[in-house]
């Protein structure tokens, strides 16, 4: 998992560079107009340190904290704050599952699979406490909601990691196309009131975007 | 003496904000963190962190009142908080009043000797505190 972790990093900035100019056209119909350069800024910077080895390479959970800690410093804003969060809890997450392993003893150590569904867990939580929002405002949530229960559920029916990651990428991009109708009521965009009904949601388009690479990494093996 | 912390989205904007604090409370000691780290406009959470520092370091042990612009600072601002050690974190009240309005009216307050939580109530006073007379229009009608 930690090659997978880091492999995602590296696509998912890569993505965001391509999708940098598209997020922030989407962000300027219904927010400050920043999202992509913004997130842009703090993948490079999130590559650079891995490069460097600032960041470090393993074990996954360092990996996604010392991550979570350079969105949070670099992208600025609300997105830094959400996916920096999303990041350094899902490798809290898994630090207190590698504690509970030392505790009891217990091997072999937990499949992919499940420590994934933590961590998966636990950054989707974190956004919805952090933003104080629940599906249907108009956010992250609405890509990363679906995303979370289609992994989850791909995972119990018996589908392989990769399966599993390709049906959340669906459920993302689903949820996101899904926010165009809706009314802001969290964050800049609900200051537009009915007129951010009709506009693509940033947040929801920059979360789908996060989970294709992710969904892209784990098919590449 | 309590602290001021004023925290958002632009640098220039808190930094005149503090020059028109200065003029009505000169002594008060005010903090500011606007902006990204890389001079943009938006929130850090690392900067205000270092502000809420300052805010307490100059406060000596008075504690501070922080003041955000936009709704979107108040998570920036949670994850700095979180940051602070338990004692540091109790000497810290935010108020949910207007920046401008709040944070003047807040530190005359502060100037005045008051505790932290009467600065804190100052500043969000300034939420329900009417800034046209209730006959304004009527009277440009006339």
């Amino acid at each position: 998992m930690d090659e997978l972790l880091v492999r995602w990093l590296r696509l998912a900035a890569a993505r965001v560079g391509e999708a940098r100019e598209h997020l922030t056209d989407l962000d300027a119909a219904i927010g400050d107009g920043d999202h992509g350069i913004n997130l842009d800024r703090g993948f490079r910077e999130l590559v650079h340190r891995l490069d460097t080895g600032a960041c470090p390479a393993d074990p996954p959970s360092r990996v996604l904290e010392a991550a979570g800690r350079t969105l949070i410093s670099t992208v600025g804003g609300a997105s830094g704050a959400l996916y920096g969060r999303a990041l350094g809890r899902a490798g809290a997450a898994l630090a207190v599952a590698d504690g509970v392993l030392v505790a009891t003893g217990d091997d072999p150590r937990p499949s992919r699979e499940a420590r994934a569904s933590l961590a998966f867990a636990a950054a989707v939580d974190a956004v919805a406490a952090l933003g104080r929002a629940t599906p249907g405002e108009k956010t992250m949530l609405d890509a990363l909601v679906p995303a979370r229960a289609a992994f989850a559920v791909a995972l119990a029916s018996g589908a392989t990691f990769a399966d599993a990651a390709a049906r959340a990428a669906d459920a993302a991009e689903d949820g996101a196309r899904a926010t165009i109708p809706l009314l802001a009521t969290k964050g800049r965009a609900s200051y537009l009131g009915e007129r951010s009904i009709g506009h693509l949601d940033p947040g929801a388009t920059s979360s789908a975007l996060l989970l294709r690479a992710l969904a892209d990494s784990v098919a590449d093996v | 003496m309590v602290s001021l912390v004023l925290i958002g989205h632009s640098s220039a904007l808190l930094h005149a904000l503090r020059a028109m604090i200065a003029q009505a409370a000169p002594a008060v000691p005010v903090a500011t963190a606007g902006g990204t780290a890389a001079g943009n406009l938006g929130t850090s959470s690392p900067a205000f962190l270092d502000a809420l520092r300052a805010g307490l370091a100059a406060s000596g042990g008075d504690g501070v009142v922080v003041l955000f612009d936009l709704g979107s600072a108040a998570m920036a601002l949670e994850m700095a908080v979180e940051e602070l050690s338990p004692a540091d974190r109790a000497l810290v009240a935010v108020s949910d009043g207007p920046l401008v309005e709040g944070a003047v009216r807040a530190s005359v307050e502060a100037a005045g000797g008051a505790a932290r939580l009467q600065v804190l109530a100052a500043a969000d006073a300034e939420r329900r505190t009417a800034k046209l007379p209730p006959d304004w229009l009527a009277s440009l009608d006339a």
